[in-house]
């Protein structure tokens, strides 16, 4: 427990952590700092072009095994499960009708990028490595809860909601997946020779610019919560908490049975405890607009994205640490 | 100057809806529009900002066409189809055009 305690302390102290605080609290004091949308979305671009090329120059490295194919389909079939259990648990704990539900179930089984990007950052400060592939892993857990979601509304909802065409398309080729797995395959197929060519692009400015990316993300998350305060019953807050670990649990429970190093249980974790806030409300905003987006991007983003960024990532850590032993 | 009277409609709508609504409106035959960002807004589904949205989710883009008259009812037909179920606005102005023949 000390264990826990003192790495969510370091966490909490940590650069990343204490440039999301100071924008949620500017945001919450009505400060008009604001990042450019233009700059916000240069430095989105060059997280995932840089986690990606970097995630495919360590398969390079390490080389493929059967654990990756075996870790792409525990990822999918936790994308396609996790709603499944959220929407009960949502139906259980708040008053949510099924359409929301339903919208909210399917953010919590896809997937945070900045989360992921979050949690690589605190495992190499742990002096820990992982499985470059992972980041194949959160491309696949991207898509599949979108149809969970949409077939719990079929199933408990009204008829008539369902996959528009081209949306598949939309969500499968959205510019966020097109960057991770092609920066990935990019990193995978030059290796140690690309990576050479281009860290100090990729390698030295990174903690800085997640740092002002976190900085944005907080000024977003507060200005949410500011707004959208109301949607916030005790239930649904509390879902926003409560869901997190028991993704994790899935993620810890798919790790341990791949094998995956105690880093890559990490991100596993952290993979099936984060929540959407960009590929999903989007799809959800197409096929579903009858769900109140308040609702869904408050939870992801006001709520679970800080829980998981402060308390998560550590609780992951120090669980994962004391479960392979690492 | 010779004027001629024509419709301008403005429909706003959420950005994701974008590709939609002008693939609707191009079916229809209404080739010519203009789209262009909103900064934001209120309304009954609340405020938004297009400064700090970290996805398309929460934008919103009005796209305004210019038609002859004989021709809005094709074009609300269709414009309503894809825009019925979501948040927006359609307005539909009287105008008038310096060059009948281009629209």
């Amino acid at each position: 427990m000390d264990g826990i305690l003192a790495l969510a302390a370091g966490n909490l102290l940590s650069p990343i952590i204490l440039f999301f605080a100071l924008g949620l609290a500017a945001a919450f004091a009505r400060s008009d700092l604001s990042i450019p949308e233009a700059i916000a979305k240069g430095m989105s671009i060059y997280l995932l072009f840089a986690i990606g090329f970097k995630g495919g120059a360590s398969v390079s490295d390490h080389g493929i095994d059967a654990t990756l194919i075996l870790s792409l389909v525990a990822g999918l079939v936790l994308s396609f499960a996790i709603p499944l259990i959220a929407f009960a648990m949502l139906r259980a704990m708040t008053r949510l009708n099924v359409t929301d539900a339903a919208a909210v179930a399917g953010h919590y089984g896809s997937i945070s990028i900045v989360t992921f990007v979050a949690a690589t950052s605190v495992i190499g400060s742990a002096g820990l490595s992982s499985e470059g592939y992972m980041v194949a892993v959160a491309a696949v857990m991207e898509a599949p809860a979108i149809l969970s979601a949409l077939w719990l509304i079929a199933r408990y909802g009204k008829a008539g909601a369902g996959m528009e065409e081209g949306l598949m398309r939309e969500i499968l080729l959205n510019g966020s997946i097109v960057l991770l797995v092609g920066s990935f395959l990019i990193g995978w197929i030059t290796g140690a020779e690309g990576m050479a060519m281009i860290s100090p692009f990729i390698v030295a400015p990174f903690q800085g610019i997640l740092c002002l990316f976190l900085l944005d993300m907080g000024l977003v998350a507060g200005r949410g919560l500011r707004e959208a305060r109301s949607v916030l019953t005790p239930g649904v807050f509390l879902f926003g908490v409560v869901m997190p670990p028991i993704g994790a649990s899935l993620g810890l429970a798919a790790a341990l049975i791949l094998g995956l190093s105690t880093g890559g249980t990490v991100l596993f974790m952290t993979l099936a405890a984060s929540a959407s806030y960009i590929a999903v409300p989007a799809a959800m905003r197409v096929a579903l607009p009858e769900a109140n987006p308040s609702i869904y991007l408050t939870l992801s983003l006001g709520v679970t994205f800080p829980f998981n960024l402060t308390l998560g990532i550590p609780l992951y850590l120090a669980v994962a640490s004391a479960v392979t032993g690492g | 100057m010779q004027m001629h009277k024509a419709k301008r409609v403005e429909i706003t709508i959420e950005a994701v809806m974008e590709s939609r609504l002008t693939g609707a409106l191009e079916k229809a035959g209404v080739t010519g529009f203009t789209v262009l960002p909103v900064l934001g807004g209120s309304g009954r589904s609340g405020k938004w900002s297009r400064e700090g949205q970290v996805s398309r989710a929460g934008g919103m883009v009005s796209v305004v066409c210019i038609i002859r008259p004989e021709r809005l009812d094709a074009l609300l037909e269709a414009a309503f189809e894809v825009v019925e179920r979501h948040i927006g606005v359609v307005t539909v102005t009287d105008c008038e055009v310096l060059r009948a023949e281009r629209f």
